[in-house]
């Protein structure tokens, strides 16, 4: 019987999303679907893991492991491979998820496979290239565990409605592998819903020329409603708003109904991130930007005169009886 | 202060990638370059040793033509580098990459290795730590802000909420985002005195490695295409706000 391993990301909040789609697809591979959950959090996430597929949930709530960086985490799942043996793991693509498959590899020698969309078997997963213009279906040879990184989104959360068994992590972390911490947490405040939630979400990038500029956008999202504003790498690198708003390959994937790319020109990096949305808008000076290759509708118009003219014309239909 | 950077010679980010008869993507005899992701890593590294004093060593893998983005970091200032070529490395997975790098950089002593995130043509973004972890090195990755203390380094890392501040001692590893700096261009200087700069190159044999060490154990069992996204309409003039309106009232947005 085969063996499929999720590592659950937890915090005091829950698990995260990632886990629950993980285990969602988990299930449909294996007979045998099993959560590891490290540090504060984990045994209370084990209920929320079980509903969605897992049958037995390793956990340990010892704050170790959200203090020190990544090795006590690779430690500990090393050992538990090395105990049980599982056919395959996934993980999501989150910084915390990467450092602990990179190094579990190294432990294990598995292979290991980036940017999955979709998992078809324990040893067989797909990804897509090339701005997503292709699938490629690849077979995971060598030692298991197979180790397989699946971007956000690839799979809708579903219950199933089980329990699991909590077995605790007893593994030893030596002193060695503790010195690399998390010395202070920072939020930084981004106002509206989570972009990852939200209905509409509003993004910008290099083409709204300045950073000062990016309040239209702010504008337009309260114009419409529960929208959530979003940015391209190439702003979020250049300093113009934080990281926690960066839509794309290195940031967060959304998939609302309506996505409103301001100013973007449409690089592949972005794209991953936003081209499931039911609908895309484009508005971009350049009638050449690839991005008007995926919107519904494209506009060909300097984003700093058509977004408050766009502004206006929401108020006035709202403001209409 | 001695630093290794790891650099990846990629297809031109701006051109249009296209896989070979074995599935693999065409790395030679097509444009490419220094990832710019690496840029970063390459610039922090030089200010450190800037500040600190040191050298900045190159280690790379990759074909001959690979040298070009080694080149390209000498001629931004870096030192020295190291290239390791090897036909057996054809289409090398992570894990046997990681593996020629981690051995490479064992062969000469370092206080720290910086690498990008994540390579713009295959976006794994795991391959530093399998290498830290292969050197026994602990790992601060997505780094957005760098600073050196004694005997220590701390960064501010990216997370979805804000950021996180991380600390470790030396030796380690590092992973630079393109928000911790603006990578300098090379100078005319610059670029002719990276002629001269001392590149070494190794096959795996020199790594103490075999063929088999670093077999591929990933196979491409088939491409195919993925349902395109239909380009909508193009349009522009006064119309468009009226437009673009129309659809958020269909979608009941607005």
């Amino acid at each position: 019987m085969s063996a499929v391993w999720v590592y659950a990301e937890v915090g005091p909040e829950g698990p995260a999303t990632s886990a629950l789609e993980l285990l969602t697809k988990a299930r449909t591979l294996a007979d045998i679907v099993a959560a590891v959950a490290l540090g504060p959090g984990a045994t209370q996430a084990a209920a929320a893991l079980g509903a969605h597929g897992a049958s037995t949930v390793f956990a340990s709530d010892d704050p170790i492991y959200a203090e020190a960086v990544a090795r006590p985490a690779a430690h500990a799942l090393a050992e538990l491979v090395g105990r049980h043996a599982p056919d395959l793991i996934l993980f999501s693509s989150s910084h915390e998820a990467r450092d602990v498959a990179g190094r579990l590899q190294a432990r294990t020698g598995s292979t290991l496979m980036g940017n999955a969309t979709d998992v078809s078997g324990i040893d067989r997963a797909v990804t897509q290239i090339f701005g997503d213009s292709r699938f490629v279906e690849v077979a995971l040879d060598g030692p298991q565990p197979k180790l397989v990184l699946v971007r956000p989104k690839s799979f809708a959360p579903e219950a199933s409605g089980g329990t699991a068994e909590v077995v605790p992590v007893d593994v030893d972390i030596p002193d060695e592998l503790r010195g690399a911490r998390r010395v202070e947490r920072h939020a930084e405040d981004v106002s509206g819903p989570k972009l990852e939630d939200a209905k509409v979400v509003v993004s910008g990038g290099r083409g709204l020329q300045d950073p000062a500029n990016f309040s239209l956008l702010d504008r337009l999202a309260e114009a419409i409603g529960g929208a959530a504003v979003g940015a391209t790498r190439a702003v979020v690198d250049a300093g113009w708003v934080p990281y926690n708003q960066q839509i794309g390959q290195t940031g967060k994937t959304v998939k609302p109904d309506v996505y409103i790319a301001i100013g973007i020109s449409g690089a592949t990096q972005h794209v991953v991130g936003m081209k499931g949305a039911k609908r895309i808008v484009a508005v971009n000076k350049d009638p050449l930007a690839p991005i008007f290759g995926l919107a519904d509708i494209g506009v060909v118009a300097d984003a700093l005169e058509f977004v408050p003219k766009l502004v206006e014309e929401i108020e006035r239909r709202k403001g209409a009886p | 202060m001695d630093v290794v950077v790891l650099v990846k010679y990629v297809p031109d980010p701006l051109g249009t990638p296209s896989l070979g008869e074995d599935l693999l993507v065409v790395r030679e005899g097509t444009d490419g370059t220094l990832d710019p992701g690496d840029e970063h890593a390459v610039e922090a590294g030089l200010q450190v040793v800037e500040a600190q004093g040191g050298e900045v060593t190159l280690v790379s893998m990759g074909p001959e033509v690979a040298m070009t983005a080694i080149r390209k970091a000498l001629s931004m200032g870096a030192h020295r580098g190291v290239l390791v070529t090897d036909p057996a490395l054809r289409g090398a997975d992570t894990l046997a990459t990681a593996k020629v790098l981690a051995a490479t950089i064992a062969r000469q002593p370092f206080d720290l290795v910086l690498s990008g995130v994540e390579s713009t043509d295959g976006y794994t973004g795991t391959l530093p730590m399998t290498v830290a972890e292969l050197l026994g090195l602990p790992s601060l990755t997505f780094a957005r802000r760098i600073e050196l203390g004694e005997g220590a380094v701390r960064i501010e890392r990216q997370t979805d909420l804000g950021y996180d501040v991380l600390e470790t001692p030396l030796p380690a590893l590092v992973t630079v985002t393109g928000a911790a700096n603006e990578p300098r261009y090379a100078t005319l200087k610059g670029i002719m005195s990276a002629k001269s700069k001392p590149v070494e190159q190794l096959g795996l044999g020199d790594l103490g490695l075999n063929a088999p060490d670093v077999a591929a154990s990933q196979r491409v069992l088939a491409v195919t295409d993925a349902p395109a996204r239909g380009p909508g309409e193009v349009i522009e003039g006064d119309d468009a706000v009226a437009r673009v309106a129309d659809l958020l009232a269909e979608s009941k947005v607005i």
